[in-house]
């Protein structure tokens, strides 16, 4: 599309801002009704500008949380940002090795092994939960950072985009490594790992949001308090039971729960990008 | 520094033999050139040099040492490849310095070397602090090189390193192997598909078909006593003109299709008088005929004058064309002219027309 007309371009920025509001609106009145009393959400209609506990909300979400569950929100997302941590680096690193392995040697069952991970891509967390669980706690392995964590470390996708990665990797450089005298490790180390860092940061954001949206395997796996993830205290804190919803300590969460996905994203954007669109090896 | 020896080298991958037994002694410093039609197994020839592919059979030997079941970086041999291969993420110092590293040499070692490598490549700081992809094609293909000087092996292997360059860097860059070659002294092995490069670049030439050594030679001496029907049309450019004939009876003249025949060298081929064979002629042997005792009548088709030489395609008697001649300077020639011409009897080549293999008187 080259032609200049002044409509359509009118036209464009005015679905455009649509676009941008029919997004942005939720999160805005997320953070509004953080910003009040109680009281004033309770009202309606709800207040649509910011009120004057901003402060007050936030401090009070992070030391103490809602009074319906036990842990602070500090704590949560500490938790949180374990097992998201946890799970984005396990799964880069399980699955660069995995990838590396089928890419670069020939061994007896290679195929198999790849298909058999390939397979896996098509079975959502959701249909494996229950074996999972069961495995999970006869290894005592309930409430802990490592059931959390060692789970859902295998990933299909990543040895998947890794093997793809490599393939695209001269094999003359491979060679070149080995005039040089570099071992396997070595050239796994020195050149493949170098080579595939933009793919590793963007691999990296998208498995640090999965990892830190994860719903339903927390949930299973935590009875305490303490190993409570963010998003599972936010559902914990809307199960009041008979008391009251303390809705401007929930939105409050929910704002802070939004946060590091976004500083991860903004921070490792242009990484991301590259990434996702390099393909000059 | 060391020679390189292949004895009876094969190369099957399954049960499809691709390389039928290689015999050839490389001398220490030489330069050997292995040229041949794509998918000939030059390629694999040299990666099993290099150790990249493993031997099925025989042996090759670099110095005196057996290569067969050591590792590439055993083998004390350096490889440029054709499309560099260059560590992207490493500066060109680095680049140079990573084998280097590997082999445990010290700081200062390594940087000498590096430095000197540069300084032969004519590689300035600037450019040793860049990374691979900030440089010209040209460059990259002497940070190549200078990967594989800075290790000082007993040998250079280089897999068709020309091919990725324009026509003019790539003339600039033939000279400046061949002078690099001359000066270091150390013996090298060169693949290509370019004759030009083959002919320019070797001490000898090892013109490879099929996976079969068709004739090795210095290039001059395949030019001028091409062994077989293939080295004939593919060393030379325009190629060799390869016609069907007969020896004449009298085992002095060669009989062309058309009719007409040319004189051979008296009494060389009596033994072969009335034999089928394939006459080469090369375009450039082709005269103007003085005389009319040994004329061939060359029906012109097109004439394509280049400047300094002029081509001209045409036919004997009902053939239907393909052949070439070369003539000095420019010529006022126009199509469906009939030249006389003539060829130096000792500068016809005859091959046996059933086995393709060169008839010596």
């Amino acid at each position: 599309m080259v032609e200049v007309r002044p409509w359509l371009s009118i036209l464009t920025h005015v679905v455009l801002v649509l676009g941008v509001l029919i997004v942005a609106f939720p999160i805005y009145v997320t953070f509004v009704a953080s910003s009040h009393e109680l009281e004033a959400l309770l009202q309606s209609p709800i207040p649509l500008v910011p009120g004057g506990e901003l402060l007050n909300n936030y401090t009070a979400a992070l030391t103490k949380g809602a009074k319906a569950v036990g842990a602070p929100v500090g704590v949560m997302m500490l938790n949180s940002l374990v097992m998201a941590l946890g799970i984005a680096t396990g799964k880069i690193a399980i699955s660069i090795i995995a990838a590396f392995a089928i890419v670069y040697f020939r061994f007896r069952f290679r195929m198999t092994a790849f298909w058999m991970i390939f397979i896996t891509l098509m079975l959502p967390v959701e249909v494996r939960i229950l074996p999972t669980y069961k495995v999970v706690a006869d290894l005592g392995m309930l409430d802990t950072y490592g059931g959390l964590i060692i789970p859902l470390i295998a990933s299909a996708t990543a040895t998947f985009m890794f093997r793809q990665v490599f393939l695209t990797v001269p094999d003359e450089l491979a060679e070149a490594a080995r005039i040089d005298g570099a071992g396997p490790l070595r050239f796994f180390w020195d050149v493949l790992l170098p080579i595939s860092r933009t793919n590793i940061a963007a691999l990296f954001v998208i498995l640090f949001i999965y990892g830190w949206n994860q719903y339903l395997w927390p949930l299973l796996i935590t009875t305490d308090e303490s190993l409570y993830t963010i998003l599972i205290g936010i559902n914990r804190m809307l199960a009041a039971g008979d008391d009251q919803a303390e809705w401007q300590i929930i939105m409050a969460t929910t704002m802070l729960a939004m946060l590091p996905p976004v500083l991860v994203v903004v921070s490792m954007q242009r990484l991301f990008v590259k990434g996702l669109v390099e393909t000059e090896k | 520094m060391a020679g390189i020896n292949l004895r009876g080298v094969v190369k099957a991958y399954g049960k499809t033999q691709v390389i039928h037994g290689v015999d050839c002694a490389i001398a220490d410093g030489e330069f050997l050139v292995i040229v041949g039609p794509s998918g000939c197994g030059k390629s694999t020839l040299l990666r099993m040099i290099a150790g990249l592919e493993l031997i099925t059979g025989g042996e090759i030997s670099i110095g005196d040492r057996v290569v067969n079941d050591l590792e590439p970086a055993e083998r004390d041999i350096a490889m440029v490849f054709q499309n560099y291969a260059l560590y992207p993420h490493m500066t060109v110092y680095n680049n140079m310095a990573y084998g280097l590293k590997i082999r445990g040499l010290a700081k200062a070692d390594i940087d000498t070397r590096v430095r000197k490598a540069a300084e032969i490549l004519a590689l300035d700081d600037d450019l040793l602090r860049r990374t691979p992809r900030q440089l010209s094609g040209g460059q990259r293909q002497r940070v190549a090189m200078g990967r594989a000087i800075v290790r000082q092996p007993s040998a250079f292997l280089f897999d068709e390193p020309l091919s990725n360059l324009d026509a003019k860097l790539r003339v600039q860059m033939r000279l400046e192997i061949k002078k690099l070659q001359q000066d270091l002294g150390i013996t090298s092995v060169y693949v290509t598909h370019d004759q030009v490069e083959a002919m320019t670049l070797g001490h000898r030439l090892m013109v490879l078909n099929g996976g079969v050594v068709e004739q090795i030679g210095a290039p001059i001496a395949l030019y001028e006593h091409p062994a077989t029907l293939f080295v004939a049309g593919f060393i030379g450019s325009p190629s060799m003109n390869l016609l069907p004939a007969r020896i004449g009876d009298g085992g002095d003249r060669v009989e062309l299709s058309g009719g007409d025949s040319l004189a051979l060298p008296p009494g060389r081929f009596a033994a072969h008088a009335g034999r089928t064979v394939t006459a080469g002629i090369r375009p450039e042997h082709f005269e103007m005929a003085a005389d009319d005792q040994s004329v061939a009548r060359i029906a012109v088709d097109v004439v394509e004058q280049l400047g300094a030489d002029t081509l001209v395609h045409g036919h004997f008697g009902n053939d239907r064309g393909g052949l070439t001649v070369r003539l000095n300077g420019t010529q006022n020639l126009q199509a469906r002219q009939v030249l006389p011409m003539s060829v130096r009897p000792d500068l016809i080549h005859l091959f046996d027309a059933d086995s393709g293999r060169r008839l010596e008187g």
